[in-house]
Order: C-alpha cells, then structure tokens, then sequence
C-alpha cells in the first residue's frame, strides 16, 4: 500500500487527537506542528510505528517569528520515510524567553550537530543534549545571530576602514 | 624522597596518550578545520573537530538578497562542483514559483549537473590516492577537471564559482564550442578513467590502506544521516535523482552503484562507478538534446518575465523589458510566500534548501541543508579505535568541502 500524506495525517490524529495540528500541504509535503513538550513523542511515534517508518533525518533547523507572542521560535523537522519515499515537515514552537526543546539525539545521532547549530543560531536549548555548545560561531559570542534583531552590517555605513578588502 | 612525591604539572609526565593536531595532510585542513587526537601509541583514542573557521554566515546574508543574488552564495558551499549547488537553487526557486522548464533545459541541465558530479568524485578519488600516496592519478586527471571547467567557461563565462543558470534555464544559449569541447571530452574521457581505475583500483597497497578502514554499517550511517556515495557505499541504494526525480532525470537510464561495507574503499569504488554512469548520463542528454531541430533547439529558458532578465537590445527599445530588467536587478518582485523544501542529489549527497517566504522581496529564512555537514559527525565513530594512517584516509573518502560543512 502506498502511503499518502491523508493516511499519515490519520494515524497522526488517531494517536495524538487534538494536539497535532495545522496541517497543510506544502508543495506536496504534508507539514503539521504539535506542542513543544511532546516533539519526541511525536518523533518516537514516527519512527517506531509500523505503518509510517520515519526513520531518516534529513533535516533540523530553526526559523525565528519575533511577532508571533510566546511562540517565537520553531524547530522545524523534515524526516524522510526512505521505504515508501515520502517526506514530511514537523514544526514545534516555542517561547522564546524559555526556548527549552527535548533533543533529538537519542532518536537520530544525525541530530547531534544540527541541534548545535540550531543552538548557535538561534538560542535554543535542547534539553539532554551530549554536548550543546556552539559550532559555526565563537565560543564567546554572547548572541544568537539569525534571530531576526541581530542586524545585518548597513552597506552604507563609512566609518569602516575597509580599504584591505576592496572598500575603499 | 622518592620521584612519586613531585607534583608534576597536569597532563605532563603520567600522561599516556599523546595529544596531536592533525593536518595538515587534506586540502581542506590547511586552516580551515581543525582535528585533535588523543593518541596511545598509533591508535586513536578520542578525537575532538572543531569547524567554523570558513562560516561566511549565508543563511543570514540570503535574507537580505533577492532570489537571483542567492545563486552566487550557493557557488561557495561545494566549490568543488558548484554548477550543482546552483541548480539545486534554481530548481528550489522554480518549485516556489510554479515554473516549468522546457525538456531542453532540462537536458542541458543534466549535461551539467553530471559534469559537476565527474569532477566533483574525480577530485575526491585522486585526493584519496594522493592521501595514499600516489600523487600521480591527481596530477593526470586534472587535464580532464580543466577541460569541465572550460565548458563551464563556455557556457557561463566563469570556471570555479561559476552563478552558472539563471532561474527559468540558463543565461544564454551553449555554443558550438562548448559542445565540441562536451564531444571531446565524452571521447577522451573514457580511456582517462580507465587507466585512472587501473592505477588504484586493483592496487595492492591501494587496498591494503582502505579495505576494512573507516567502515560504517548501514544501519548507522541511515541514523546518522548519511547521503549521497557515503549512504550508497554501505549498501543503501537512495538517491535523490532516482527517489524523487527533478529536471528530468526519469527520462535517463543509469544505475545507482552500492556498496557492501561503507569503507573507504568502496567509498572509492561508489565513487568511480558513478563517475562511469554519469558518463552515460551525459551521452544520453546530448543525444536528446541534438535531437531538437529548428526552433527548438533555440530554446534555452523558460518564460518568466518576472525573474528572467529581457535581452539587452529588448531593455533599450521596450517599456516592458526595461520595467523587468530594473525590477530583477533591483531585487523589487515579491516573490509569493510558502514553505518549500527541495533537494538535489549533489556530489556530496542530499544537498537541501528550506526556503521560507513571508511574501517579501528576499527569502524571510533559508536553510541549507548541507551533505557534508550532516555526515562530518560521524567521523569520530568511524575512527575511533583505529591508526592514524587510517584517519587521515577516511577523512579524504568522505570528501570533505569545508565550504559545505561551514555555509
């Protein structure tokens, strides 16, 4: 039996009703969000379930809405169902004040180094993570670089002596 | 007083292993990544990598940028096949905006895409030997590197970080001399590689130094996110051109090469074979694409207005061609707002872009997901335990492009 986005979102609401929810059909991809607390259920049920078989990683990022009240920040999921090749986008959301997310990593060892990033970038804390420190940026950078407050450099600005790197 | 009463500075003397910063030995060690060993003896005990050192901050960059301005951040991710990562772009664009592209841009495309991927493997492969020892291989093979990247010349006008393409197909049609280069280099190719395999493939000590050495299981090269030759060299046949097929990969027949134990040597081997199939891949598209006759064979994009740039001569006559030309150059369309996830098969393995769109002129957040990135974290795994010729030999077979794993 082929496996459809419909069947997926079934079993979804079969097992957790209401708390999974804003489905939506992404360019082909079933995209849906559930509650911070419960991402590694969620996760768990994926993988393990018989029927889904959600067991590849391929993706783990972050995206920063300052606009959105207490739930600034999203982890956003992209698992691949490599047997029936069919791939969906999880979403949780969290304040940002209280950016605490269970890790992934029990689950996926490919989670290691994107949830670092994801901390480097964005401030969130994966709770049980081996080794949560920055990757990409400094360790003593004391911000989190693509929230969006953190500016980009204004192209305008002259009081720069860049003349080495040919900005005269 | 006996010699166990002088307190000794921390980690001097009572220190057993031997801690070593390794490199530089591979291309991308020199300074921009860094690899500490805790050594007994020759065998690795721990290992600690450190990357950053090229982060160029491109997720945040892209913000600010128009969608045709990304295309030359993407030339810098896997600069060893950066055709590729433009593609993957454009084709991340063209599914955001509902473009369909003409079969012969498709065509062209996969001519590309698959010399991108030649010289991509041809680099790791000939580093692998050149790790070995065997500097010979890399020397001879890159005449044929030179000769991709003088198509690439031809048609885009750059060689390294080529922005080759534009969204909706290519920036002008390929000339007659790109495609006799393309003949020449489908004659001449073949014989290249194969005395290329015949240096490595069946050599004694070639072997000895890789069969066995970095090996990892499919089962956790799948929990670890592998992609791409790693994934396939331990035996599990995904491939994104295959899974879920774009510019017209289904028109192509290839195989997909797998190996057996996920080591270093069928890392190689994944390697060379798919080099041979993206050889036929190319055949097969140009013959497709000689098949277009009059007009058709004209065709070099797709009709966008919106975000491919008018010819010049339209800009100076027409209203409406300049109107298109300012708003592409100045970055002023919206582009529509959606979430789209889209991934290419590049040399590395599954290279993705998440675009998130608010609607606005630039992308309000994008992600790479880059193949390297993903599998460097295995690397302590996959050393762990064993000699430190070993590490240095798994580190070139995963080819590492420290432009992918820092973005």
């Amino acid at each position: 039996m082929s496996m459809t986005n419909e069947i997926i979102k079934q079993r979804l609401t079969e097992k957790f009703g209401e708390q999974v929810s804003a489905f939506e059909d992404s360019y082909g991809m079933l995209s849906f969000e559930a509650p911070k607390e419960l991402n590694l259920k969620v996760l768990n049920f994926l993988y393990d379930d018989e029927q889904l078989k959600f067991r590849f990683m391929t993706d783990l990022t972050g995206v920063h809405y300052p606009n959105q009240a207490g739930r600034e920040l999203a982890v956003v999921y992209h698992l691949h169902n490599l047997v029936d090749n069919i791939r969906l986008r999880f979403k949780v959301f969290t304040d940002i004040n209280q950016p605490d997310i269970y890790t992934a990593t029990g689950l996926f060892s490919a989670a290691n180094w994107m949830e670092r990033e994801t901390y480097d970038f964005f401030g969130v804390n994966f709770v049980g993570h081996p080794n949560l420190k920055r990757i990409l940026n400094v360790d003593e950078m004391d911000y989190f670089p693509l929230r969006k407050e953190f500016p980009l450099e204004d192209q305008t600005r002259i009081d720069k002596d860049d003349e080495m790197f040919g900005r005269g | 007083m006996s010699e166990h009463h002088i307190k000794l500075p921390e980690g001097s003397i009572e220190k057993t292993t031997t801690t070593l910063n390794l490199g530089p030995t591979h291309p991308a060690t020199h300074g921009v990544m860094q690899n500490i060993l805790e050594l007994d003896g020759e065998r690795i005990v721990s290992t600690e990598q450190t990357i950053g050192y090229i982060h160029r901050a491109f997720e945040k960059l892209a913000e600010r940028r128009p969608l045709a301005q990304i295309t030359t951040l993407t030339d810098r991710l896997n600069y060893c096949s950066s055709p590729l990562n433009n593609m993957g772009w454009h084709l991340t664009c063209e599914k955001l905006l509902g473009v369909k592209t003409p079969k012969r841009v498709d065509y062209l495309r996969v001519i590309i895409m698959e010399l991108a991927r030649i010289s991509d493997h041809l680099i790791c492969n000939s580093i692998v030997g050149v790790d070995a020892g065997a500097y010979t291989g890399f020397l001879y093979v890159m005449q044929y590197r030179e000769l991709i990247y003088e198509i690439y010349e031809e048609v885009c006008g750059a060689r390294l970080t080529t922005n080759i393409g534009r969204i909706g197909g290519f920036e002008r049609n390929f000339n007659d001399i790109a495609f006799q280069k393309l003949e020449k280099f489908l004659r001449e190719y073949p014989a290249v590689l194969r005395e290329f395999e015949n240096l490595f493939q069946r050599n004694r000590i070639f072997m000895e130094r890789t069969i066995g050495t970095g090996a990892i299981s499919a089962e956790r090269a799948l929990n670890y996110g592998f992609t791409g030759p790693n994934l396939r060299a331990a035996g599990v046949d995904y491939d994104v051109r295959v899974h879920s097929p774009y510019s017209s990969y289904e028109d192509f027949q290839f195989n997909i090469p797998v190996g057996t134990t996920g080591d270093n040597y069928d890392r190689w081997l994944v390697r060379e074979k798919e080099m041979w199939e993206s050889l036929s891949i190319i055949e097969q598209a140009y013959q497709k694409v000689q098949e277009f006759k009059g007009a058709e064979a004209d065709v070099f994009h797709a009709d966008v207005p919106e975000y491919y740039l008018p010819p010049k001569a339209e800009v100076y006559t027409k209203m409406e061609a300049l109107i298109y030309h300012f708003k592409i150059i100045m970055g002023e369309t919206n582009i529509p707002a959606g979430e789209v996830y889209n991934s290419i098969e590049a040399g590395n393995g599954e290279l993705g872009f998440y675009l998130v769109s608010d609607g606005g002129r630039t992308p309000y957040r994008l992600h790479f997901r880059r193949p390297c990135f993903v599998y460097y974290q295995a690397y302590e795994e996959l050393i762990k335990g064993s000699m430190l010729s070993d590490a240095i030999m798994t580190m070139s077979s995963l080819n590492l492009i420290a432009g992918e794993l820092d973005a």
